[in-house]
C-alpha cells in the first residue's frame, strides 16, 4: 500500500447523497479476480452515454457530457467532495479501487457509511469526514474557481483551501499510522500470533464446538 | 459486573489484543467466502507465502455468477465461468470446504450457513459481502467485510475493529396480518433513513421481535445493513436453540447442553445502556413498499409516491427527483396504481423456506396478470428448492405462471444473466433499489415476499392484507 501524507490535489465535486458502492462500480464489473484495471469503469453508468460490459474498449465509448468527471476542468482531480453517506451498499472493495485505479487518493463527505470507509484505509485512501457546512462551502468554492486545489495533510489532520482556510478532520491514530506509514496491517496482526493461540486455547476449553 | 448489551457480550468474548487508541484485535469464529470478494485475497495470500490461520473456520460456496437455469452445461458466460473455478481452485488449492454448484447444499452464503449450522450464537461471523447482518438474528455478531478483510481473516483469523456505538430497535406490540419481517425492516429504514445505523450495531428487541420465526429475524438482519448499521442482531431464545439444533456443524450430543447453556446467556442484560434507541409500534407498521432509488424511499402500499416540492432540505429534494425521473414515477401517484413487469421472489432477505410458503400461500389457485413479463422464484438454496418441492410449492408457482428456479443470488445484482431491461419495473424481495442493481436502467421496488406474489397475481401493487 502507497504512503498517504501530503496531498496537494485539484478537486472534483459529486453533488449528490448517498452514492452507493453499485454506482461506483457497477456490478458487472466485479467479475474481474484482479484487484487492479478499474479505473476506467469508475461510475460508469453515470459516466458513459452507452452500458458497459467488462472487456470494452472504454477510450471508444460516448461519454456523458453532464457527468461531472467528463468536465475538462475536474481532469486529474485526485479529491473528491461528495454529500451525506457516501459509499453506501455493498462491501466490494471495488469501489476504491476503482477510485484508486482512476486517481483519486482522498474522498470529502459529511459521512461515509462504515464498511467502504474501512476499505479505504486498506487501499491508500482518506476518506475525510467534514460537517455538511463546512463540505458544503468547499462545493461553493470548487464551483467559483476552476481548478480549485486542496491541500491535505495527514499528519496535522488538515484540509487547507486555496483561500488559505483550515479545517481539522478527526482520524483513528491507529489507521492513521498505517497510512501515513503505508503498513501492511497482516504483518502488524501476526506480529500478535502468540496472542492469537492464547485466545485459541482458552476458547477451546469455553466453547469447544466453535473448533469443530 | 456492570449490565452488558449483547453486542458488548459478544465484543469483549473476542476480544485478543487491544492497541492504544482502542483499535482491536478481534477474533473470527466463522469466515464464509463466495466467488466475487475472495479471489484478490487468495491471491494476497499467495503473494505474502501465508497460509489459512484455522481452515475449519472457513466455508465456501459460489452464488453471486450462479445461472438459475439448468446447469447441466456450466457457466455460458466466460467471465462469471472463470470467477467460479477460480475459487474452486483456490479452496482446492488452500483445503478450504467448498459447496460447490452441483452440491445439493449450495446456495446463497447467507442462507447456507444458518441452515447448515455453521453461523452459531455467540459466534463472529464475517464474509466479504454487506448482507452478513443476517447471521446476526442468532445472537451472533456478524458483519460484512472488504476483500483486505478477508486476506487478514484468512491470515489472522481476526480483525483490526473498533468497537461500535449501540441502538436498540424496539418494536413492541404485534404484527397484523400481511405484515412480515421485511416490512419491519423497510419501517424501520423508512424512520431512521439509509445511515441512520452508520457506525451503530442494531439490536432488534421487542415483542414483535420475539414472535418472529428465524427466517423473519434474518430477514430483518439481513437489511441492517441498509439502516447503515455493519451488524443487526437478535437476542437468542428458544426459537434461536430450536432452529439451531441437529444441523450439520451444530454441537453434537456431548457439547449440546454446554452450549446451550452458554448460548441462553446471550442477551442484553436488565438495565444495560444502549447509545441510541429506537422504538416502532409493530401493530401500526403496514405492507411498505419502496418508491425511489434508495431503501429509505418507502411508504406503506396505502400512501402515494411524495412530493419533491414539499421536501425543504435541498440535498434531499434534489435526490427525490432524480429518483423520479429514473424510477419514471409522477408525484402523488398511489402506489397502488404502480403496475409491473417483472417478479422476483428470492435474494438472502427473502429466499427461505417461509418465505416461499408464504409467496405461494397468495398465489396458490390464482395465475399471474397478463402484463407480467416473467415472475421467478429463486430459493436460497438446493436444499430450500428440496425441501419447497416435498412441499409442492413449486407445483402451485408453476400452476400460477411463476418459472421455479435454481438457487443463487441471481436477479438481487443481476451479476448472472437473469436482470431488469432498461425501464422494466420489479416487484422485488431483495434488499437494494439503487439504480442499476437489478440491470441497467431496471426500476427496483422492494417488498415482501407475500406482496410480490400479490403484484404478480393483480398486474400492480396491491395491499395483501384486503387480497
Amino acid at each position: 500500500m502507497d504512503k498517504f501524507t501530503i496531498l496537494d490535489g485539484l478537486v472534483a465535486p459529486l453533488d449528490r447523497a448517498n452514492v452507493d458502492t453499485d454506482a461506483i462500480i457497477p456490478k458487472q464489473f466485479l467479475k474481474s479476480i484482479k484487484r487492479s484495471g478499474f479505473g476506467p469503469n469508475l461510475f460508469d453508468e453515470w459516466r458513459y452515454l452507452d452500458h458497459g460490459e467488462p472487456g470494452m474498449d472504454n477510450s471508444s465509448r460516448p461519454l456523458n457530457p453532464d457527468f461531472v468527471l467528463n468536465q475538462p476542468r475536474y481532469q486529474g482531480a485526485q479529491i473528491l467532495i461528495a454529500r451525506e453517506n457516501f459509499g453506501c451498499g455493498s462491501s466490494r472493495e471495488h469501489a476504491p479501487w476503482a477510485l484508486l485505479d482512476y486517481g483519486f487518493r482522498a474522498v470529502i463527505a459529511p459521512s461515509f457509511a462504515d464498511i467502504f470507509f474501512n476499505n479505504c484505509f486498506k487501499n491508500g485512501i482518506l476518506p475525510i469526514v467534514l460537517d455538511a457546512d463546512g463540505v458544503d462551502q468547499l462545493f461553493k468554492e470548487v464551483a467559483a474557481q476552476p481548478g480549485c486545489r486542496l491541500s491535505v495533510d495527514l499528519d496535522s489532520q488538515t484540509v487547507t483551501t486555496p483561500g488559505g482556510h483550515m479545517f481539522s478532520f478527526d482520524v483513528d491514530s491507529f489507521r492513521k499510522y498505517c497510512l501515513l506509514n503505508g503498513l501492511d496491517d497482516i504483518g502488524l496482526s501476526l506480529q500478535h500470533a502468540d496472542k492469537i493461540r492464547a485466545y485459541e486455547e482458552r476458547r477451546r476449553q469455553s466453547e469447544p464446538w466453535v473448533f469443530n | 459486573m456492570s449490565a452488558q448489551t449483547l453486542y458488548e457480550k459478544l465484543w469483549q468474548s473476542h476480544v485478543v489484543h487491544t492497541e492504544p487508541d482502542d483499535t482491536t484485535l478481534l477474533y473470527i469464529d466463522r469466515h464464509l467466502l463466495h466467488e466475487v470478494t475472495s479471489p484478490q485475497a487468495f491471491e494476497g495470500l499467495r503473494l505474502a507465502d501465508r497460509k489459512p490461520w484455522r481452515l475449519s473456520a472457513n466455508l465456501a460456496v459460489a452464488d453471486h455468477n450462479v445461472p438459475t437455469t439448468d446447469r447441466k452445461d456450466g457457466i455460458a458466460d466466460p467471465v462469471s465461468r472463470l470467477q467460479v473455478d477460480t475459487l474452486d481452485q483456490n479452496c482446492a488449492e488452500f483445503g478450504i470446504a467448498e459447496f460447490k454448484m452441483s452440491d445439493v447444499r449450495q446456495g446463497i452464503v447467507h442462507v447456507i450457513g444458518p441452515e447448515q449450522g455453521a453461523t452459531l450464537p455467540g459466534m463472529t461471523v464475517v464474509c466479504g459481502d454487506s448482507h452478513t447482518s443476517t447471521h446476526g438474528a442468532f445472537g451472533a455478531l456478524a458483519h460484512g467485510i472488504g476483500t483486505s478483510e478477508v486476506e487478514h481473516v484468512l491470515a489472522t483469523q481476526c480483525l483490526l475493529q473498533k468497537k461500535s456505538r449501540t441502538m436498540q430497535v424496539l418494536v413492541d406490540g404485534s404484527l397484523g396480518k400481511g405484515v412480515t419481517a421485511k416490512d419491519i425492516a423497510l419501517a424501520v429504514i423508512g424512520k431512521i433513513g439509509t445511515a441512520g445505523g452508520t457506525g451503530y450495531a442494531i439490536e432488534f428487541a421487542g415483542e414483535a421481535i420475539r414472535a418472529l420465526s428465524m427466517e423473519g429475524r434474518m430477514t430483518l438482519c439481513n437489511m441492517a445493513i441498509e439502516a447503515g448499521a455493519r451488524a443487526g442482531m437478535v437476542a437468542v431464545d428458544e426459537t434461536t436453540i430450536d432452529y439451531v439444533k441437529g444441523r450439520p456443524f451444530s454441537p453434537k450430543a456431548g457439547q449440546w447442553d454446554q452450549a446451550v447453556a452458554y448460548w441462553r446467556t446471550l442477551h442484553s442484560d436488565e438495565g444495560s445502556k444502549f447509545d441510541c434507541v429506537v422504538e416502532l409500534d409493530g401493530s401500526a407498521i403496514k405492507p411498505q413498499v419502496t418508491w425511489g432509488t434508495s431503501p429509505e424511499m418507502v411508504v406503506a402500499i396505502d400512501g402515494c409516491v411524495p412530493d419533491p416540492a414539499r421536501e425543504t432540505d435541498p440535498v434531499k429534494r434534489g435526490g427525490m427527483e432524480r429518483a423520479l425521473i429514473y424510477m419514471g414515477l409522477q408525484a402523488n401517484t398511489p402506489i397502488s396504481q404502480i403496475a409491473v413487469d417483472k417478479v422476483f421472489i428470492g435474494s438472502c432477505t427473502n429466499s427461505r423456506i417461509e418465505d416461499l410458503r408464504a409467496a405461494a400461500s397468495v398465489a396458490k389457485g390464482r395465475h399471474i396478470a397478463s402484463n407480467i413479463k416473467l415472475a421467478m422464484v429463486v430459493p436460497g438454496s438446493g436444499l430450500v428448492k428440496h425441501q419447497a418441492e416435498q412441499e409442492g410449492l413449486d407445483q402451485i408457482f408453476r400452476a400460477a405462471g411463476f418459472e421455479w428456479r435454481e438457487p443463487g443470488c441471481s436477479m438481487c445484482l443481476a451479476m448472472n444473466a437473469d436482470r431488469l431491461e432498461p425501464g422494466e419495473r420489479c416487484a422485488s424481495t431483495s434488499n437494494r433499489n439503487f439504480e442499476g442493481r437489478q440491470g441497467p436502467g431496471g426500476r427496483t421496488h422492494l417488498v415482501s415476499p407475500e406482496m410480490a406474489a400479490a403484484a404478480a397475481i393483480a398486474g400492480h401493487f396491491v395491499d395483501v392484507r384486503e387480497f
